[in-house]
């Protein structure tokens, strides 16, 4: 049984070999074999979830078996493998529900190339999960940006290289700035790895001299990270990035990419700088203060936009900022309540993505409102889709999203101040109205017959596009009905980064 | 304050070389010019490893003469970190030129804005 440990180290070394071997297969087997590889990654993981559940410790895996603080190590907790686990349901999700759509957006003798990237994204996702080196996090985050950006140039058209111009602009920035806070702390702690550098940041603190260093390296990190996941102000790229790309990369990109910086940020909050000590800082309040104009500056972009894609996409910007806001809380309580809403966002925005081009295919192949008007009735499974993700958004019982608002708030209540609990609370509230109203508008919109007279002909789909839709469904009610057994884990979890 | 700055020279420059590079990558249009900032921002940040990881008087980290004492010579870790993020800095300097040729060969511009306001009157606004 203990050769579970190894799965973690599989996951990564596994994908980059498959990102290579894509190279050679032929655009249809290198998509079936991305979608059964996926299903295979899954299986492993879920065994170290259960393996970490089972002994009800996180264990270390050391590479070369060079003992810290010289080797490098990854690390499995319950967190990690439930993180990767969420990640990996989704890339499965969206590598098939996108397929139809990879093959009229790419160029056939690209299609290989395409799903090689998606293996190399995996093996960042999983690295960056799995880590416990800051290094080791640097460089993969860079493999993220790049494959990233590969996965939205892929689809040849001047608008998605101008998008990933400007994504890549920023997520530059944000990675530069990511390696000065590491540069700088390691130039304070004199470690790379978690376990040694919190150990240096413990007996460092005590020094009130040094809290400003450490202050300034932790902030500089947080802001690359932030700029990275779209942050507010930094989240204008959102809307050309995620609205141009092939479905399954919009899919994989605003579920997946800016979720896993966000995990990686968490970790580093909590093993390396210490809460405590994270709890003692000025970046805490900085992040409630960003996370809450996210939420309604997301929101109200979102209310203004006149095509489906862009708002969703502004609506994602919303989003984060909950997370933010999560973290700006504080306390096992916030945290709990950010990382589940890590969970309810990617399942939701996934589905969400995956469902708009094929509303906008029975309406002209148009994503502007004005011509979706109708197209939930001609393509009826699209519609409901889009109702049951719309409906986690706005926070409606039964769903995801429903809990994760509880959640927020519940959080605001136990752990912060009264001032603080009464923003969140008039945030929340505010933020809920405008995403019931824009959705709603929306679904009204779908489900308005735009000719009256005219019989409409439902559009039938394949499984391949139903599987992972349902999949995605049955994740969403999970997380609605069953939270209290995905909170359980997420607690579990943190208990054993601490 | 000064006195500090100037004794630390090497980290006060590399600093401004990464402010520098930052503003460039941020605010200049030209995407040539962007990724001339975007490489100073790098340097800087390498710069900054290399000068805390050097040690003077202390020798690279290959034995030589037999000496053994671990004081004689400097960690060799952060320059492995310096090449490493040169690596990195190389791969995505070179996907960045990369779509600028693209962008060029599409629009005859390197200038941001303008290829924004060109992009925006094609035909393929959906």
């Amino acid at each position: 049984m203990d050769f579970i440990r190894n799965f973690p180290l599989f996951t990564i070394v596994l994908s980059l070999f498959s990102g290579v071997l894509c190279t050679v297969f032929k655009g249809r087997t290198a998509r079936i074999y991305t979608a059964v590889y996926e299903c295979f990654l899954t299986a492993l993981v879920s065994c170290v979830l259960w393996y970490t559940m089972k002994t009800g410790t996180s264990f270390t895996y050391v590479m070369g078996e060079f003992p810290a603080p010289w080797g490098n190590e990854i690390r499995a907790g319950t967190l990690e493998a439930v993180i990767a686990l969420l990640f990996l349901v989704v890339l499965f999700s969206s590598v098939v529900g996108g397929w139809n759509f990879v093959s009229t957006d790419i160029d056939e003798s690209k299609i290989n190339l395409y799903y090689g990237l998606i293996n190399l994204m995996t093996a960042a996702l999983m690295a960056m999960t799995w880590t416990n080196d800051l290094f080791t996090g640097y460089v993969f985050l860079e493999i993220l940006t790049l494959t990233s950006c590969g996965i939205l140039i892929v689809r040849e058209i001047g608008r998605t290289t101008l998008a990933a111009v400007r994504y890549m602009i920023m997520n530059l920035l944000g990675s530069a700035l990511f390696l000065l806070g590491v540069v700088l702390l390691y130039d304070i702690t004199g470690h790379l790895l978690m376990v040694p550098m919190r150990e240096q940041i413990g007996l460092l603190i005590q020094d009130p001299g040094n809290r400003m260093i450490l202050t300034l390296a932790v902030g500089i990190l947080t802001i690359g990270l932030g700029i990275k996941s779209g942050l507010f102000p930094f989240y204008f790229w959102m809307p050309d990035t995620y609205g141009w790309a092939t479905p399954t990369s919009a899919s994989i990109l605003s579920a997946l990419v800016s979720k896993c910086y966000l995990f990686l940020l968490i970790k580093i909050y909590w093993r390396v700088v210490g809460i405590d000590m994270f709890q003692q800082m000025p970046i805490r309040n900085l992040l409630l203060v960003l996370g809450m104009c996210g939420i309604v500056f997301g929101s109200l972009s979102a209310l203004r936009a006149g095509n489906i894609n862009r708002m969703t996409a502004f609506s994602s910007a919303a989003q984060i900022g909950y997370i933010y806001m999560g973290i700006g809380i504080g306390g096992e309580i916030g945290y709990t309540a950010a990382i589940f809403h890590i969970f309810a966002h990617a399942v939701t925005k996934s589905m969400l993505f995956l469902t708009t081009p094929r509303l906008a295919a029975v309406s002209e192949d148009s994503l502007l409102f004005r011509k979706l008007t109708g197209s939930g009735l001609r393509d009826k499974n699209a519609g409901i889709y889009f109702m049951v993700s719309a409906f986690s958004m706005i926070g409606i019982p039964m769903f995801a999203g429903f809990s994760s608002k509880i959640m927020f708030g519940v959080a605001a209540v136990r752990a912060g101040s009264v001032r603080e609990m009464v923003m969140v609370i008039i945030v929340l509230a505010l933020s809920s109205s405008l995403n019931a109203y824009y959705f709603i508008r929306t679904i009204i919109r779908l489900y308005t017959r735009s000719d009256p007279g005219r019989r409409v002909r439902p559009v039938r789909h394949r499984l391949s596009y139903n599987i992972p839709m349902i999949l995605l469904t049955a994740a969403n009610l999970l997380l609605g009905l069953g939270s209290v057994a995905i909170v359980d884990m997420i607690q579990r979890g943190l208990e054993m980064f601490s | 304050m000064l006195q500090n700055l100037l004794a630390n020279y090497e980290e006060a420059v590399a600093i401004i070389l990464f402010g520098i590079g930052f503003t460039m990558l941020l605010f200049q249009r030209n995407l040539v010019k962007k990724l001339i900032g975007m490489n100073i921002m790098d340097t800087g940040t390498f710069l900054f490893l290399a000068s805390m990881g050097y040690i003077a008087g202390r020798k690279a980290p290959i034995v030589t003469n037999g000496v053994m004492e671990t004081s004689a010579y400097i960690n060799p870790v952060p320059a492995g970190l310096v090449l490493t993020g040169i690596v990195v800095s190389v791969s995505v300097t070179a996907i960045m030129l990369a779509l600028t040729v693209r962008l060029y060969k599409r629009y005859h511009t390197l200038n941001l804005d303008d290829i924004y306001v060109l992009s925006k009157h094609q035909a393929e606004d959906r």
